[in-house]
């Protein structure tokens, strides 16, 4: 077992180191985070443009461009997040939350760096895991059910604390509430009725999230920078941002590298739940860096802390390997990106599944050994193109601000191709900028709403499943533990400052 | 220092070689039937609307039938928003297309727009995915009696998964089934997914004994080792799959095939109409159908015009008894 693994694992890695290979990767990497730079544009947009140029290509060929794009479009996309406050998709939300502040404070070329690092790291190790335990959590992941999911979105909205900001938790919970609200809008999964859709047809899809997060944070960003002009520093200045920037300084490596082993762990292994993904990947291991952080790091939580603009880059894109995991065993695509690359490799004659790992070990390695050629080379190819990308913030605010207003709209309407959801964007900036005003936290209503409808619909398939009882939350062993990890999490900060009373009195006597 | 300005026009070039890259490898071919479609598409890139669209569009390209074809991806309202576009454009849509499958019945039934297939002009239907009936490879059932007959023991024991909304297409198909057997479809413990992967994986984990789902979504495990196909709603053993038995020789007069088709603005010309029919007909002998339909695991059925719509009209009469039945029209 163990030897076959290893001749396959050099045969796909023969088949994927070639010239040709390299080539392609590069392509891939640079169109994808080029696409994935532009507002609205994500790595399910970026995989299915580029799938038509590879029907010609050899297989592993253009699965290694693939992965180039894919991983060139995420890292795009924690660009636009760190530069603009513009997550281009809902795994780079939380990149956001200390990318900004971090670029505000004139460290660009730092926080870029440090998300390719960590980007680098979490794809790294996710791989290294995945090596080893791919058919073993395969078989674990196809036992999660519905009741399962329920109780890990339920963990997963417990990272919401960390996102409380300033103000306070009351807020970030209201906010929640906002958003997990806002998650019920359209045709109700469990019995096809339509809910809050006033009768109009735009609505019955429900809110796009691209939507509402270009709305909350990218369009609401770019007037509050016009609303607060003398707050905030004008464009910095371009000779400011230079190479040297982008040095991390060995004490920040220290720092970081803990967070990276963490994160990717957990990224990783959330990733491999088919019903989860790389969003919750980032979220979970953004609120577990700031539940473990000492107290004076967690008040920089938010404001530019390292750590946490690491955690959700490490988890992200750990969870984006992992996503791998189900989709090349068992052929269920978890993410709507795995169900775009099920579709290139099917029609590359490749058939994930089972048997793939065991009868076909060459194709199974081909396809993981492309994905890491694209992890590495984007890291080779952004890192010098960091300073450059970091001087879009040199440019002056009265050309920089209607180019994101105009990029936003943009973006969302190539998705849909639906004037309406403009409409409804600018009605959904105009409320969020009165939010903002208050000082509310947005992460917390764009969790609420990705968690919601996941949420929703997974408790009540539990239900109908058992019988409309719930008595599956404490009698079904791996839900109890879920939910025991969840206690605990929400209780962890009682408990620690508990244990340091205790310690302190301890020390006293 | 590069400005904004030369990124926007580095970026606006970029496109411009991405497209002529693309453009190019579509070279028009000599002596083409068509001069020229364009793909409405309801739904959004990926799915299976858009499968269907793009891998027809491709192979009339390729074998060279169509001169020029063209895609636009317009999703919401569950499609009803196309079906808008199309109807109230109708004069400069001449070219168009637009492609779409069952749902588009069961949703003008549920009122969920207020257009039917009649407000358009069936062109013709191109494919079909059977419903199947799928277990885990460790299943105790092997055929859908022995399904039938726990599910009339306790209705609760057998829970059936799906891909679709409730009413939706793997609802109904298992209730037509369990009606087809004596049952009551009411009784039926139906668990909704939002994708059929989703479902596969619910099944997998032991959320629901049985899932109902398209053939073409289930072979890929099925092949595998991993789950069994109980049975299809074909009306004969499928080419592809001759050890497969249908639902009608296990003894429930069930067919339900999945088409999906395309459809023309209304009173598209006869001329249109048969010059499309005519070369979606010439379609399916060219090897780069054969290609693109063996790779999807698409079955054949083309059906055009007037039999389109005697098709149509009989799901329609189908699907809606048994919607009636579940109480979702009235």
């Amino acid at each position: 077992m163990f030897e076959t693994m290893m001749s396959g694992m050099w045969t796909g890695m023969t088949a994927t180191f070639i010239p040709i290979n390299i080539m392609m990767v590069l392509f891939g990497c640079f169109m994808g985070s080029f696409i994935g730079m532009m507002p609205g544009l994500g790595p399910i947009t970026a995989v299915a443009l580029m799938i038509p140029i590879t029907y010609g290509l050899d297989p592993t060929t253009g699965m290694v461009l693939l992965s180039g794009v894919y991983y060139g479009a995420i890292f795009g996309g924690s660009t636009s997040s760190i530069l603009i406050n513009e997550p281009g998709e809902a795994a780079t939300v939380a990149t956001a939350i200390d990318g900004y502040p971090l670029a505000r404070q004139g460290k660009p070329g730092k926080a870029l760096a440090i998300a390719a690092y960590s980007s680098f790291s979490g794809g790294t190790i996710a791989v290294i895991i995945m090596m080893f335990f791919a058919p073993l959590l395969a078989s674990i992941s196809k036992g999660f059910q519905s009741v399962d999911y329920f109780a890990l979105m339920i963990l997963g909205l417990t990272a919401v604390s960390a996102f409380a900001g300033k103000g306070g938790f009351a807020k970030a919970m209201l906010m929640t509430i906002l958003g997990l609200m806002l998650s019920t809008v359209g045709t109700d999964q469990t019995s096809g009725t339509q809910r809050y859709t006033f009768g109009s047809l735009e609505l019955l899809d429900g809110i796009e999230f691209l939507m509402l997060a270009m709305a909350t944070f990218a369009l609401t960003e770019a007037l509050l920078l016009v609303l607060r002009r003398d707050e905030c520093s004008d464009s910095l200045n371009p000779k400011s941002i230079g190479f040297k920037d982008l040095k991390v300084t060995k004490k920040e490596f220290k720092l970081i590298a803990p967070t990276i082993a963490r994160s990717s762990i957990l990224g990783f292994l959330v990733g491999v739940l088919p019903g989860a993904g790389a969003t919750l990947g980032s979220f979970m291991s953004y609120g577990m860096e700031r539940n473990l952080a000492p107290k004076e790091e967690q008040e920089k939580f938010g404001k530019g802390s390292l750590r946490g603009l690491s955690a959700p880059e490490t988890g992200n894109n750990a969870a984006s390997t992992g996503s791998f995991v189900p989709l090349l065993t068992l052929g269920i695509p978890g993410s709507g990106t795995t169900a775009v690359m099920l579709g290139a490799l099917v029609a590359y004659g490749i058939e994930p599944g089972p048997r793939l790992f065991v009868d076909r070990p060459e194709v199974f390695w081909g396809v993981i050994m492309s994905m890491y050629l694209g992890n590495v080379f984007l890291l080779v190819l952004n890192l010098p193109l960091i300073p450059y990308f970091a001087r879009l913030l040199a440019i002056p605010r009265v050309i920089m601000i209607p180019c994101i207003l105009f990029f936003s709209l943009m973006g969302v309407y190539l998705i849909t191709f639906n004037s309406f959801d403009i409409q409804m964007m600018v009605i959904f900036c105009v409320v969020a900028l009165f939010l903002r005003l208050m000082n509310m936290p947005m992460a917390p209503l764009l969790l609420g709403f990705i968690l919601g409808g996941l949420m929703e619909d997974n408790l009540r398939r539990g239900l109908s499943i058992y019988d409309n009882s719930i008595s599956f939350m404490w009698e079904r062993p791996l839900t109890l533990g879920i939910n025991i990890v969840t206690l605990i999490v929400l209780f962890f900060p009682l408990i620690r400052s508990t244990l340091g009373g205790l310690k302190s009195r301890v020390m006293a006597s | 220092m590069k400005s904004l300005g030369k990124t926007i026009k580095l970026g606006f070039f970029a496109i411009l070689a991405g497209v002529a890259f693309i453009a190019a490898s579509f070279q028009p071919a000599q002596a083409a039937d068509v001069d020229e479609i364009h793909f409405l598409i309801p739904g959004g890139a990926g799915g299976g609307w858009d499968g269907t669209a793009r891998g027809v569009g491709k192979a009339l390209l390729d074998s060279g039938l169509v001169k020029k074809v063209s895609f636009e991806n317009m999703s919401g309202g569950g499609g009803g928003k196309a079906i808008n576009h199309i109807i109230s454009t109708a004069h400069r849509q001449k070219n168009t297309v637009m492609v779409n499958s069952t749902p588009i019945v069961i949703r003008s039934l549920t009122k969920v727009f207020p257009q039917s297939f009649r407000d358009l002009t069936p062109v013709a239907a191109v494919i079909a995915d059977y419903a199947a009936f799928v277990v885990p490879d460790d299943s105790k059932y092997t055929s859908w009696d022995q399904v039938m007959a726990d599910f009339k023991k306790d209705p609760n024991s057998v829970k059936i998964g799906g891909g679709s909304v409730r009413g939706g297409m793997d609802h109904l198909v298992p209730a037509m089934a369990i009606k087809a057997g004596g049952g009551d479809p009411l009784d039926l413990r139906y668990i909704a997914y939002d994708a059929g992967g989703k479902a596969m994986a619910g099944l997998l984990s032991g959320d629901t004994q049985v899932l109902a789902t398209g053939y073409g979504e289930a072979i890929g495990l099925a092949k595998q080792g991993e789950v069994r196909i109980l049975a299809v709603t074909s009306e004969d053993r499928l080419a592809s799959a001759p050890k497969t038995q249908t639902l009608k020789e296990q003894g429930f007069d069930v067919v339900f095939a999945n088409w999906r088709g395309f459809f023309g603005p209304p009173k598209l010309s006869e001329a249109r109409q048969a010059e499309l029919q005519s070369v979606l007909e010439k379609m399916y002998k060219t090897s780069e159908w054969e290609d693109i339909r063996t790779k999807r695991g698409w079955q054949n059925l083309y059906k055009p015009g007037k039999e389109f719509v005697s098709f149509l009209e009989d799901q329609e009469l189908k699907i809606g008894g048994i919607m009636r039945e579940l109480g979702f029209i009235k």
